[in-house]
């Protein structure tokens, strides 16, 4: 689809496809449900969550299923976002700026694209802890089934599982914080599809000079 | 089973006190497997089926004197057998009771997330609580010996209990009770040391075994069973038993340091973020100005 035919009325733009709304939504409710089941195990602390969510034998039948799922989600994600996920120049000046971006100094920053230097650091840790996610935890749905000659395997899963899901948890924590707290319009821009004008000019002025470039250019 | 002359001393994914640890005082229960004295007729065996009530199920010929390849969810009490050719070129037939090692510091315990699936008795016996697993299969993975096996269809690990039923009402394990040679002792771990001791001593002085020795590991804080080896310098040769048992490295290290470096992250993290926010606020709205420091014009 064209740039163009993204405008929609009364000062919005459209950031998120219907695909990728829905893309979003599966990858966040499966990685809520692991989270929540996975701090159970994590923790005789929490072990309570399980039992809230159905119990814990139920939880831990199902949070494999639910991480096939997440996976799903995250190759998918993959496919549509990692040609804009690459690095460029202006991300290096940005992470040379990320203090002005902690402390609300926006106007400081250098122009981000759709994409700005932080959101594609998230991605791409989301993409590799899930892999990490997704090798361990394929060990560890199965434990009983590795041979004793293989028990490395097991040895390196128990570790690299709650290692990645940590990760993970730390960047999920930054991913909420930012959506919902820092940037209003974000939540709706995931919920209904756009943004305003301003949101784009003020976050991602790369994006926007894109939008306007391709909106003003001659129609065919 | 009766719980009661049986305290628990260690409680898997337990938060909080352990009920029952030091309110009583009890004798550290030990099984003592004289190899040396083993003929492999595998009473033990059907002592152990038949007393635990398990059902029936193919055994695997392999040309040996061994039932089944390793022990099963519903067979927990194997003899393994090998043939071993000496350096004089003699051969030996090395019969080693293969069961739970009811460890002192229990892998299978450390690893298990379940509140109360595992739990190790004031005696020191290390039970499974099948009403408490959840089927991770956790306890797999943190077993040196390859003991806990997975029911496949209920999804619960199963493995030998010592008889703790049986132990609680003052008796010994079916298998010692079954064992037709004596290479079988109960009873309290400085008896059995000393009675483990004095037969290693035995085939060291009087028989052609210069390294015969008791086999008790201290890389998991001893066990409940424990060995007379003809050899102890080779336990490998019995079925594979491990020289020097661990509980793995990386389950040490995920049960310890990663948990507290975890916690401290999670929470550091959340405060961190609370207090940002309470510092720096949302960033201005994006049809708004701002002044450096996120202030509104």
């Amino acid at each position: 689809m064209s740039t163009s035919e993204q405008v929609i009325p009364h000062g919005h733009v459209l950031r998120y496809t219907l695909k990728e709304r829905l893309t979003h939504w599966v990858a966040a409710g499966a990685y809520i449900y692991l989270l929540l089941t996975g701090l159970a195990f994590w923790s005789p602390w929490l072990f309570w969550v399980a039992v809230l969510l159905g119990g814990a034998p139920v939880s831990r039948m199902l949070h494999p299923w639910a991480g096939l799922i997440f996976f799903a989600a995250v190759s998918q994600m993959y496919v549509m976002w990692s040609p804009q996920m690459k690095q460029t120049d202006v991300d290096k000046r940005w992470w040379k700026a990320v203090g002005y971006y902690s402390t609300n100094q926006d106007d400081k920053m250098p122009p981000a694209g759709r994409y700005n230097a932080g959101q594609k650091f998230l991605f791409w840790g989301f993409f590799w802890g899930a892999v990490a996610l997704l090798a361990s935890g394929l060990v560890l749905w199965f434990p009983e089934r590795i041979p004793w000659n293989l028990r490395f395997l097991r040895y390196i899963s128990v570790i690299v599982h709650p290692a990645a899901a940590l990760i993970t948890i730390g960047l999920f924590l930054i991913h909420i914080y930012m959506g919902v707290f820092a940037e209003r319009g974000a939540v709706s821009s995931v919920i209904r599809g756009d943004v305003t004008l301003a949101f784009a000019k003020r976050y991602h002025p790369g994006w926007y000079d894109e939008i306007v470039r391709e909106s003003s250019a001659p129609r065919k | 089973m009766s719980q009661e002359i049986l305290r628990i001393q260690k409680i898997s994914g337990h938060s909080g006190t352990v009920p029952g640890e030091d309110t009583q005082r009890q004798f550290t229960v030990c099984k003592l497997i004289d190899t040396t004295t083993c003929i492999g007729c595998k009473a033990c065996e059907v002592a152990c089926m038949e007393w635990n009530d398990l059902p029936f199920g193919e055994t695997v010929f392999d040309n040996t004197y061994q039932t089944m390849p390793e022990t099963r969810w519903n067979y927990w009490n194997l003899i393994l057998f090998n043939e071993h050719e000496r350096e004089d070129g003699t051969l030996m037939w090395l019969m080693r009771k293969n069961q739970c090692m009811h460890c002192a510091e229990p892998g299978c315990l450390a690893a298990c997330p379940a509140d109360g699936a595992i739990v190790q008795y004031t005696n020191g016996i290390v039970d499974f609580q099948q009403a408490n697993c959840i089927g991770c299969g956790y306890c797999i993975t943190g077993c040196p010996f390859d003991i806990p096996k997975m029911n496949p269809k209920t999804n619960r690990v199963f493995k030998c209990t010592l008889c703790a039923d049986r132990v609680s009402e003052g008796l010994e394990p079916a298998c010692i009770k079954a064992c037709p040679t004596g290479c079988l002792h109960f009873g309290s771990k400085d008896d059995m040391k000393f009675l483990a001791e004095g037969r290693a001593k035995q085939l060291r002085d009087h028989f052609d075994f210069p390294n015969a020795g008791v086999y008790d590991p201290p890389g998991v804080g001893g066990t409940g069973v424990i060995y007379v080896l003809h050899d102890a310098t080779q336990p490998e040769l019995y079925g594979g038993l491990p020289k020097d048992p661990h509980i793995p490295w990386t389950v040490k290290l995920w049960k310890g340091p990663l948990k507290w470096l975890g916690n401290v992250a999670m929470v550091g993290g959340l405060i961190g973020l609370v207090v940002h926010y309470l510092r720096f606020g949302p960033k201005a709205h994006a049809d708004e100005d701002t002044h450096p420091g996120g202030e509104k014009s």
